[in-house]
């Protein structure tokens, strides 16, 4: 099953679990599995359209999703996943 | 909105809401690297990532600098790529550590988070911002943001070897 990371920021919404695996054969499949079992989770990282905020990079390995088939990129056993937060700033 | 009116307005939040956590302690290490990043980054801003471990004070061991992936002047800017946002996580699980935070210099301005670190910032993270004036370390202050993402506090830093 693949395994998808969490961002430092939001474990407290996975019992501060680093990883969650799931058995999504998409990346839709596998952030909807990890967004139904920690519900808090969701607002962070989907829309009100339940689309991944733009604020929010997902990657497949080292593949920007939308560099592949976006939300509809197909993910195996030995697939890592990472949620990814923008981090920016400045004076 | 300037730095006076965005801390006032900060301070004025603050006196609603109950802080989580108020301190967070730097190694020596850790403060060496950050600083010797600012030095040869001025005028520019840098950044990095912060490790370390967290029990009733957060403490931070490790200090990792970045590129500074923004685009055009960097003199007020600065970005992390998501690649090396996705190894620093990597990094932390490989070695047993927790990414706590993210330093960022302020060339010729305050320690003082602004709009633009606002817009971005995640809860949970320190914000550590260090003020470099004519190339020298004059300030290091640190921010976290309220779980409803409206504004930061200040965290108390407590810094060993800082003049």
């Amino acid at each position: 099953m693949a395994q998808i990371i969490i961002p430092t920021p939001l474990r407290k919404f996975t019992n501060n679990e680093s990883t969650f695996t799931t058995k999504g054969a998409t990346v839709k499949e596998a952030i909807a599995d990890l967004t139904t079992t920690h519900n808090g989770l969701a607002k962070h990282i989907l829309d009100d359209q339940n689309n991944i905020r733009t604020f929010i990079r997902i990657y497949v390995g080292d593949d920007d999703i939308n560099t592949l088939e976006k939300d509809a990129t197909a993910i195996s056993d030995s697939t890592v996943v990472s949620i990814i937060p923008a981090i920016a700033g400045g004076c | 909105m300037n730095n006076t009116q965005e801390s006032a307005n900060a301070r004025e939040y603050k006196n609603t809401r109950t802080r989580a956590h108020d301190k967070i302690k730097i190694l020596p290490q850790a403060l060496e690297v950050m600083q010797k990043d600012g030095i040869e980054s001025f005028p520019n801003e840098c950044c990095g990532f912060l490790y370390g471990s967290e029990t009733d004070v957060r403490q931070i061991e490790l200090a990792v600098p970045v590129v500074n992936s923004k685009e055009g002047d960097q003199r007020r800017r600065f970005e992390i790529s998501p690649l090396a946002y996705m190894k620093a996580e990597r990094f932390a699980i490989e070695n047993n550590t927790t990414l706590l935070g993210v330093y960022h210099t302020h060339p010729q301005h305050p320690a003082i988070a602004s709009e633009h670190d606002l817009a971005k910032a995640m809860p949970y993270f320190s914000y550590v911002i260090l003020s470099v004036i004519d190339a020298k370390v004059d300030d290091v202050k640190s921010w976290r943001l309220y779980d409803d993402k409206r504004a930061f506090y200040e965290e108390t830093v407590e810094l060993e070897n800082f003049s």
